[in-house]
């Protein structure tokens, strides 16, 4: 098992490969569909994004509302194809993680390797399980998307799994040659 | 003739769904374990392991097991001596609010689907209603249903020429496709016959039944058995990284239809399987 902490390094990120099997603790935010476009709409207009995404991790996800007492509801990872059209565009501005589930377009992967970055998995559904790696939540941007806003998570050994690495592999591509 | 209490079918829909989403079926979470012990990949292993974990917590915890609790999907089944006095679809979506809000479940849904505004107490729901003749009962089943496996389902209107080999690489081909996206290991719903709409449904009521149960039907059966080794040989695997268990369940469903038709519809369900119902 890796142990991650964010910010991400350049040298983190050349000795992640797919399949390593990951722990994340620091800063990561969410963001998902509609955020996204909110974020992609800024950078177009030529203004500043809500937050820094220079060495950080996005994950796409979206929560169940926190129990009284509880830093967040359930969060498990939400399905990253949505996110396609916009994520080069916020690779380019330094981005260097992302985290989700299910596979990425061409045009996120080639961006991955130029941007020197990271997608990792979490396991779809084991939402309550990665709630427990959550120690603050604080919503940074956004409100009225409700469980779509943009929240600044503190993580502690967040797991996950390494699918495209800086490298060019892809571990849904390996899982999918393997069995011809 | 039986007056049904509407309120009584609010409380009991709103606890349905918290239910639904807190508490894996039985029959779902031993259907994981099985499939753990045999799973080949050390990595598929480790994932179904996170699932069991993950579902153990969300029932000691009473939490969601998934951040998306869906859209509401119900199922009323009401006897003819049954009288309904009011409007039982608006006492199932206060139920759904109601679930949705004490539940402390995430609100999904939008009121239109191209201006995307939320509704924040995800109604309406999608409710099905099939009378039973001579029954003075109520049987409503809640079933959510979260979008990253219903986006992966499909349909298809197939010539009857095509035949069940067709219907095969159907689904075949649309479970590679869906890869990681639909939260393998998934449950599969086949709906054949009817026709355009009625084969949805189809695939979609074949997965409120038992993980482990088997159609009556032969020719059902035979292609539920055929097509759980065809999917489990995709290596598609957990999560979509490679494995054996692609899928814990096959369920097909068929119906009569025209002499012309052979429509297919795929209904993919995550490894959640959520449904619980309550007669009243």
């Amino acid at each position: 098992m890796i142990k991650l902490t964010t910010p991400l390094r350049d040298e983190d990120i050349k000795n992640l490969k797919s399949g390593d099997a990951v722990t994340i603790t620091g800063v990561i935010y969410t963001a998902r569909d509609a955020a996204h476009a909110r974020l992609v709409k800024l950078l177009e207009e030529g203004k500043e994004l809500p937050f820094d995404v220079k060495g950080q991790i996005i994950y796409y996800a979206g929560p169940t509302p926190a129990k009284p007492g509880q830093p967040i509801g359930s969060c498990g990872p939400t399905t990253s194809y949505r996110m396609d059209s916009y994520s080069p565009a916020i690779l380019d501005q330094g981005l260097k993680g992302m985290i989700g589930k299910g596979a990425r377009d061409s045009k996120v992967k080639e961006s991955i390797v130029k941007n020197h970055a990271v997608y990792f998995a979490a396991v779809g559904g084991a939402a309550a399980l990665i709630a427990k790696s959550v120690k603050s939540s604080e919503i940074i941007a956004y409100e009225d998307l409700g469980a779509e806003a943009i929240r600044r998570l503190e993580v502690v050994d967040f797991p996950a799994i390494v699918i495209n690495d800086c490298n060019g592999n892809d571990l849904y591509e390996i899982a999918r040659n393997s069995s011809k | 003739m039986r007056v049904l209490d509407l309120n009584l079918v609010t409380d009991e829909v709103a606890r349905l769904c918290i239910e639904a989403n807190y508490f894996i079926g039985s029959d779902v979470l031993n259907k994981i374990k099985e499939c753990q012990k045999t799973e080949t990949s050390e990595l598929g292993k480790v994932i179904l392991g996170q699932i069991i974990e993950n579902d153990e917590i969300a029932a000691n915890d009473n939490v969601p097991m998934c951040q998306d609790t869906g859209l509401v999907v119900v199922f009323l089944e009401i006897g003819t001596e049954v009288k309904i006095d009011g409007d039982i679809y608006a006492a199932v979506n206060a139920g759904v609010a109601k679930g949705y809000k004490d539940g402390y479940l995430r609100k999904s849904v939008i009121r239109h689907p191209l201006d995307r505004v939320n509704t924040q107490d995800n109604t309406p729901a999608v409710i099905h209603t099939k009378l039973v003749p001579g029954s003075d009962k109520v049987k409503i089943i809640v079933a959510p249903k979260g979008g990253g496996s219903e986006n992966m389902s499909a349909l298809k209107m197939f010539k009857p020429a095509d035949g069940v080999k067709a219907i095969k690489e159907f689904v075949v081909d649309t479970i590679k496709n869906a890869g990681g996206n639909p939260c393998p290991p998934i449950v599969v719903g086949v709906g054949i016959g009817g026709n355009f709409e009625r084969c949805a449904e189809l695939a979609k009521e074949s997965l409120l039944r038992e993980i482990d149960d088997v159609n009556p039907d032969p020719i059902a059966a035979a292609l539920e058995a055929e097509l759980l080794e065809l999917v489990n040989n995709t290596n598609v695997g957990p999560q979509g990284l490679g494995g054996t268990t692609t899928a814990l369940a096959v369920k097909v469903e068929t119906q009569a239809c025209h002499f012309a038709s052979l429509p297919v519809a795929i209904n993919l369900n995550c490894h959640a399987a959520r449904h619980k119902e309550v007669t009243l």
